[in-house]
């Protein structure tokens, strides 16, 4: 059985566990959100700062303040370094394919190239119970992205 | 060791759950009856021989395997308000849960302005929430007992707190998360002393402690089904008989009334007032067979047996560095369930490393957050013993913890 939680709690989760990145809240921001997981507690307040670019809008700054257990905190960590610095369009497209290996029920291979730390959370979806803890930030991201366009934030 | 039932070894034998394994072979250390309690064999031989030989809907079948059906059904009413040392049959309501039945309570006990409803920090979700809506509805005020620093009611501005406008006091026995046992008479005399209803949440005490209505002085009681044995989707609201038949109807429908016509319904009087429609006729035989199992082994037995677990894993607990008891330090004053913190391991992730090596506990905030935001923590980690609980299964706990520690590499 420890394989198996060796698999949930990959080296690279516990250190994004124990030295998250990005993590505080900062200015200047257009949007900002808090998602909690009803059963667990766990809380996130998000904020999303995004800045025109050639192609559209720009994820210019993810900054954040949560409580919660390893999955959440390591997942909200890797999230932030794969969106920060991106097209606004190619972040969603991360974010649908992180979204597809959590559902995935441990059965989606994951694609390093896209989610490079994030593949370290295949062990998750074979977890029901901590899918929820993996993808509460990504959640919260979506919804303050969505949030900050709708408010006719640059775009 | 002291206090634990004679019998461990054929109690257990009782419950064929305790017997599996879990992935890995690792057999299951089950610590979260203060959740769902396991089940015995007569109550699962109970529910199987019901469904597979007398059933039928309830008083309105008029053929043999109805009036079996309705007998198991009413027999079941009877061994309840047994159960609870009831003083009529007509006091016991069967109802989906606990939840519903201080739904029921907070629905039908008339609030307006200028009345007040006291319930405690220390709640459960389902006995703040329904009180909430009530004082939402109505205009009513809420407040609340708050806590001391050791997990115990705040009794200090009792005398203002509960006063000649309160219409409710709605405390639990023994708190979910704490564990605490709190003064029921003592709250229920002031109660009474202005007027007030009391309403008692049993769910965590009717377990593991004898409960006898009338020795409460209580006004109403409710307790749900799953925790004493029994089966989930039953629940039971006692209530004295006049009260009862005071309080308006919950929900309308069949076998609640005395005649319809289309312009208006006069209702039964209770327990059949409150419950409309076809009830949880399996689960209420279940839940019969297991109050006659834990009267048979004996509830000061299983108290004295919970005591006994309690204040060995309060020891064993204490022994694991960077681990905060949250609640009474002392077992004689505080129900089997156990909650605690772990420096630098979230109570999820202790859930995680406990369950990979068959520790079953619960994480998160035990529907209690007030309680948890009142000590400072989002959440925590929670045992719970029963009275299949052994000593071997605690120091399984305890080791499993220095386990959880080291694997996430604190201290």
């Amino acid at each position: 059985m420890s394989t198996d939680l060796d698999a949930l709690y990959q080296d690279i989760i516990l250190d994004h566990y124990k030295n998250p990145h990005h993590k505080g809240l900062r200015d200047p921001f257009e949007s900002e959100v808090h998602h909690v997981n009803p059963t667990c507690g766990d809380e996130v307040t998000l904020r999303v700062h995004l800045s025109d670019g050639p192609d559209g809008a720009v994820v210019q700054d993810v900054s954040y303040d949560s409580v919660g257990c390893s999955i959440s905190q390591a997942s909200a960590s890797v999230l932030t370094d794969l969106v920060i610095g991106k097209p606004v369009d190619e972040a969603m497209t991360i974010h649908q394919t992180f979204l597809e290996l959590m559902q995935g029920k441990g059965q989606v291979e994951p694609d390093e190239d896209v989610l490079e730390d994030g593949i370290a959370f295949a062990g998750v979806a074979k977890f029901p119970a901590r899918v929820k803890c993996a993808l509460l930030s990504w959640m919260a991201w979506k919804d303050a992205t969505t949030q900050a366009q709708s408010e006719g934030a640059p775009s | 060791m002291e206090g634990l039932l004679p019998d461990l070894d054929v109690i257990r034998k009782d419950f064929p759950i305790l017997e599996r394994t879990l992935a890995g072979g690792v057999p299951l250390v089950y610590l979260d009856s203060a959740n769902t309690s396991q089940k015995p064999q007569v109550v699962i031989d109970t529910m199987v021989d019901h469904l597979e030989r007398h059933n039928a809907n309830i008083a309105r079948a008029m053929h043999q395997l109805g009036a079996e059906a309705t007998e198991a059904y009413e027999g079941a009413r009877d061994q309840v308000a047994g159960f609870l040392n009831a003083s009529s049959r007509n006091e016991v309501v069967f109802t989906k849960n606990a939840t519903e039945a201080l739904n029921l309570l907070a629905r039908t006990i008339e609030l307006g302005p200028g009345d007040n409803v006291v319930i405690t920090e220390m709640e459960h979700h389902s006995n703040i929430v329904s009180w909430q809506l009530a004082c939402e509805r109505s205009g009513a005020e809420l407040r609340w007992f708050g806590l001391t620093d050791d997990g115990r009611l705040d009794m200090g501005n009792a005398d203002q707190l509960v006063d000649e406008h309160t219409k409710v006091v709605a405390f639990t026995w023994v708190s979910n998360m704490l564990g605490t046992i709190n003064p029921v008479t003592d709250l229920v005399a002031r109660a009474k002393a202005v007027g007030a209803y009391s309403v008692i949440d049993a769910s965590q005490a009717a377990p593991q402690l004898p409960v006898d209505v009338q020795a409460t002085g209580c006004d109403f009681l409710v307790f749900t089904g799953h925790k004493v044995t029994g089966p989930t989707g039953i629940g039971v609201l006692w209530g004295r008989e006049q009260l009862l038949n005071e309080l308006p109807p919950f929900h309308g429908g069949g076998e609640m009334i005395e005649t319809v016509t289309m312009a208006r319904s006069t209702y039964a009087k209770a327990p059949h007032r409150f419950e409309a429609g076809t009830p949880p006729i399996v689960e209420a035989v279940g839940l019969g067979a297991a109050v006659d199992y834990l009267r048979h082994i004996g509830l000061d037995a299983i108290h004295r047996h919970e005591q006994a677990i309690t204040a060995y894993a309060l020891e064993g607990l204490q022994s694991v560095p960077g681990l905060t008891v949250l609640g009474p330090l002392d077992a004689a004053d505080r129900g089997g369930a156990i909650s605690f913190e772990l420096d630098g391991v979230h109570p999820h992730d202790i859930a995680q490393v406990l369950d990979s090596r068959g520790v079953a506990v619960r994480a998160g905030h035990h529907c209690a957050k007030p309680a948890h935001a009142r000590f400072g923590v989002q959440s925590s980690t929670r045992m719970s013993s029963y009275l299949y609980t052994t000593p071997a299964e605690i120091d399984a706990l305890v080791e499993s913890l220095h386990h959880a520690r080291s694997y996430f590499k604190v201290g």
